[in-house]
């Protein structure tokens, strides 16, 4: 494993499988009472959120306690910090504190490796999402989903079908699963009004659909991205109804999807817009075994990065 | 390199330790073995084996991975996870004998000791192990011992079982 | 008294005399007899070099660059006039700004330093700042430029151009769609997609370069093109050089040597406006620096503080200093490469920039020219340490690299500003 996990691209195929399975005999553990492991005790853990994401903070804290570890949270939204000069004195903080792990989320894409690129601390660096570069430890715990329920909990991905649909331009989550799932041997294909696809998707490992209904029922897994709202204002497109006629999972489409398929959402959902209430509730829908699942990845990354350290 | 036991040895060994085993817990029908991987589960299996042929009754046994419950992890690249199976009847009340290859610093079965913890409370604990090779950082004992093998600390013990490396030996490195 | 510097060689090769008296270059023959002589021995002699396109930071950023450092700056790097851009606090849209600035370069007497005014009012792009007032100060300026920000407005921008032409003006303009632009961060293409990083367009750069070069041909003005850095930059250009518009055009050293792969480090010493762009459009540079659509090469040189660049890239300045390394990157791109001769290259950052700016005396080792003048040594390998930039600041991208071209001794007005 690599010192720090700032992008899928820092893991082989081989070290994304042993997250996997680690975090697969992880969730077999904790399924049963125990709730806390011994293994990161006297090691220090900071959250470092410059960005409201209750949830992933909750699951990396979860994954961190779990673990035996000392967690501080350290929320500089809102404070001076957000402001993004003093990256560097937070980090220079961060080593007198004595921090070993160091889980950051930021709005600039490329913060987690400039934390961790500039020598100002020695811990590890964990990317919980980074502007509109990556999040890869959604991207794992998405893996992580899809082989429980397609896999058997076992090897690769090879040979399923993935449709990441939505606002591909600015997620971070779409940019991980596109790395991740091709290394993993799935197929990929990104459906997207063109407004929403970067300039250059072809050079991307992927195919890309502007119609959602085209091979809908091809997909092994359908994966939804949120639509930010003020997307709009940018004109990205002509209105949340027919972003929503188009590209949204609706009942319509939900029943045109082959039986197994799988609906995904990495959170928080727009119900309404990019999924509706039925799609996100159905029997295809493993939106909360993603959540579920995340805690034992995040703890299988905390043990395969600090657990050596 | 000289070798500790052969292959008829370890079989031997392992006999002798399953008759101690009945003895002291008077039959199996409470004994739960719990091996500790790699080669201590493989260990384990074989035990369970020779037991049951003994007493004519299956003997309930599963694998204990001791890597979460380890305090020795930092120093070291972070090991995979092995599997933990824990048999359908559970520890809770057990007479649980935890079997590994080597005692050495005796660390790997306080880690064992805490993660059986967290699956119930057994009514005794006791350890079975091949080799005991000296140099206790822990007052930790065996209560079966397949063979005492006094070493220096620089020395390592190496076993080979057929299940895992295809022939069965123990064998001392690093003796000058 | 004069001075002869013997045993020098041309940027050719051949083996020269050169002098002058009085800061002033003479025909070595008119040297008096006494003259004192300088030997300079291995060293090759160049024209005292002419920036178009400096950020001088004065005044308002004074712990970035000062006027002084600045011009020592230049000086280290073989410039011995540079053109401070308007875009400081006060901007430079008034003939008591410009004046200031100017007055500062002439009384420290390191090099000229030449303002450059704002074309609008607080480069704000909405009503035309008093160029008139500021081609008649002391100043004299006849290069104006909203740099840093576009003259966006097409109605502002034709009338900037039509209005300049009673003084022999031009409109130096810093081509970036704004609408196309806003929050961009870098060149938009398959890098700019997998770093997350939003993207700029080259049509940004395009539209505008496009859409001035027909105002100019209509007006009859006289357009410069700050740094280009695409491919299809350098074709409008050469078409409206075909069509006789009167375009110049200019390009950085940094932009003939980099590309868009250097952010992949998410390092912000390689975030600049306009942003590095793809081999190709570095490729198409250098050729149409060498087959002349493109004139000249400007600096843009843009210091910033540590605290500006030592944060994650969104968050960083646009910018990167070039005065000390210019002539050693323009070499390693243009003369290394084998696309062109030093001797070719030299008038791209002497002659012709004096020349598209007016700057009389400049640019050339000619009898009558001021003697400003470089000596420098083409089989010297030096390495850019942080510590010897002279620059207030440091963010150079090509601190750590080793460079050809060593400039040893820069001359003045015939008085040596600068010694290794
Ligand atoms: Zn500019």
């Amino acid at each position: 494993m690599t010192t720090h996990l700032l992008s899928i691209k820092d893991l082989t195929k081989e070290n994304a499988l042993n997250i996997l399975d680690t975090a697969e005999e992880l969730a077999r553990i904790t399924e049963t009472p125990v709730k806390k492991l011994p293994t990161l005790r006297g090691r220090t853990i900071v959250n470092l959120f410059f960005e409201d994401s209750t949830r992933t903070r909750i699951s990396f804290e979860a994954a961190a306690k779990r673990l035996s570890a000392d967690v501080i949270n350290f929320s500089a939204k809102g404070s001076s910090l957000s402001k993004g000069e003093s990256l560097k004195d937070t980090a220079l903080t961060l080593q007198a504190m004595g921090a070993d792990g160091v889980v950051i989320r930021h709005p600039a894409s490329g913060a987690a490796q400039r934390l961790a690129d500039q020598k100002w601390m020695t811990g590890s660096v964990i990317n919980a999402g980074d502007g509109t570069h990556e999040h890869p430890t959604q991207a794992l715990l998405d893996a992580f989903t899809i082989r429980q329920h397609l896999k058997q909990s076992q090897g690769d991905l090879s040979g399923l079908r993935v449709a990441i649909v939505g606002d591909v331009l600015h997620s971070r989550v779409a940019r991980s699963n596109v790395h991740l799932l091709e290394k993993l041997g799935a197929k990929v294909t990104l459906v997207a009004p063109p407004t929403l696809l970067p300039v250059a998707v072809e050079s991307w490992k992927v195919a890309v659909r502007y119609d959602f209904d085209e091979e809908l029922n091809e997909y092994d897994v359908v994966m939804m991205l949120r639509v930010q709202r003020e997307r709009m204002d940018e004109a990205f497109f002509p209105s949340e109804r027919e972003y929503s006629r188009r590209f949204g999972l609706n009942g319509e489409r939900l029943s045109k999807l082959s039986k197994d398929c799988l609906v995904m959402h990495p959170g928080p959902m727009n119900r309404g817009l990019e999924i509706s209430a039925d799609s996100a509730d159905s029997s295809k829908s493993v939106i909360v075994d993603q959540v579920r699942n995340g805690v034992a990845v995040r703890m299988a990354t905390l043990y395969l990065l600090l657990g050596g350290n | 390199m000289a070798v500790v036991l052969d292959s008829s040895e370890i079989n031997r060994a392992l006999k002798r330790i399953a008759h101690e085993i009945i003895e002291r817990n008077k039959g199996t029908s409470n004994l739960v073995l719990m091996g500790i991987p790699t080669r201590g589960a493989a260990l384990s299996t074989r035990l369970a084996k020779v037991l049951s042929d003994l007493e004519g009754q299956p003997v309930e046994h599963g694998t204990l991975d001791t890597t979460m419950y380890r305090d020795d992890l930092r120093g070291s690249a972070p090991r995979t996870l092995a599997k933990t199976e824990i048999p359908a009847g559970g520890v809770h009340e057990k007479e649980v004998v935890l079997v590994d290859d080597v005692l050495f610093s005796g660390r790997t079965i306080r880690a064992a000791l805490d993660a059986l913890a967290e699956h119930g409370r057994p009514k005794s604990v006791q350890l079975a192990v091949l080799i005991d090779r000296g140099h206790r950082e822990l007052p930790i004992r065996a209560d079966f011992v397949g063979k005492n093998v006094p070493t220096n600390r620089s020395e390592r013990v190496s076993v080979k079982l057929v299940e895992i490396d295809g022939a069965d030996e123990v064998q001392i490195e690093g003796r000058p | 008294m004069s001075i002869l510097l013997k045993n020098v060689k041309t940027a050719s090769g051949d083996l020269v005399e050169i002098a002058f008296e009085s800061g002033r270059f003479i025909e070595p023959k008119d040297a008096s007899k006494e003259a004192q002589v300088i030997d300079g021995k291995g060293l090759t002699v160049i024209p005292g070099l002419v920036d178009l396109h400096t950020h001088l930071r004065e005044p308002g950023k004074e712990d970035a660059e000062t006027v002084l450092s600045g011009s020592k700056a230049a000086v280290s790097g073989g410039y011995t006039a540079i053109s401070a851009m308007p875009n400081t606090n006060p901007v430079a849209d008034t003939a008591g700004v410009v004046e200031q600035v100017y007055r500062l370069g002439q009384v420290h007497g390191i090099c000229d330093v030449f303002p450059i005014g704002a074309v609008t009012v607080g480069q704000l792009g909405k009503s035309l700042a008093e160029m008139g007032a500021m081609n008649s100060s002391e100043a004299k300026v006849r290069i104006f430029s909203d740099d840093g920000n576009c003259v966006w407005d097409s109605l502002i921008m034709r009338r900037a151009l039509e209005y300049v032409k009673s003084f022999d003006g031009l409109i130096a303009q810093h081509a970036e769609d704004p609408r196309l632009t806003h929050d961009s961060q870098m060149n938009e293409g398959a890098v700019s997609a997998e770093l997350g990083l939003k993207g700029w367009p080259a049509a940004a750069e395009e539209s505008i370069i496009a859409r001035d070069i027909l105002l100019s041909e209509h007006v009859g003005s006289r357009l410069h093109i700050c740094h280009l850095t695409t491919a299809g930059g350098v074709e409008l250009v050469r078409w409206a050089k075909a069509r006789g518009i009167q375009v110049t055009a200019e390009v950085t050293p940094h932009h003939l040597l980099l590309t868009d792969e250097k952010a992949r480090s998410y390092d912000p010493i390689y975030k600049v406006n306009p942003p590095l762009r793809t081999d190709r459009d570095v490729q198409a540079l250098r050729e149409g620096l060498a087959d002349g659509t493109i004139d000249i090469v400007a600096t843009d040189h843009a210091p910033h503080p540590a605290e500006n660049k030592e944060c994650e890239w969104a968050a960083a300045a646009f910018g990167m200093i070039g005065l000390e390394t210019s002539l050693s990157i323009t070499y390693l791109a243009m003369v290394k490469s084998g696309l062109m001769k030093l001797e070719d290259l030299l008038p791209k950052m002497a002659k012709n920039p004096a020349q598209i700016g007016r700057y009389e005396g400049h640019g050339e080792l000619k009898p009558g020219n001021w003697a400003n003048f470089a000596l420098i040594d083409t089989s010297a390998i030096w390495k850019v340490e942080r510590t010897g930039i002279v620059s207030k600041s440091k963010n150079s991208p090509f601190v750590g690299s080793e460079l050809p071209v060593k400039v040893i001794k820069t001359f003045f007005r015939g008085n040596e500003v600068y010694s290794q």
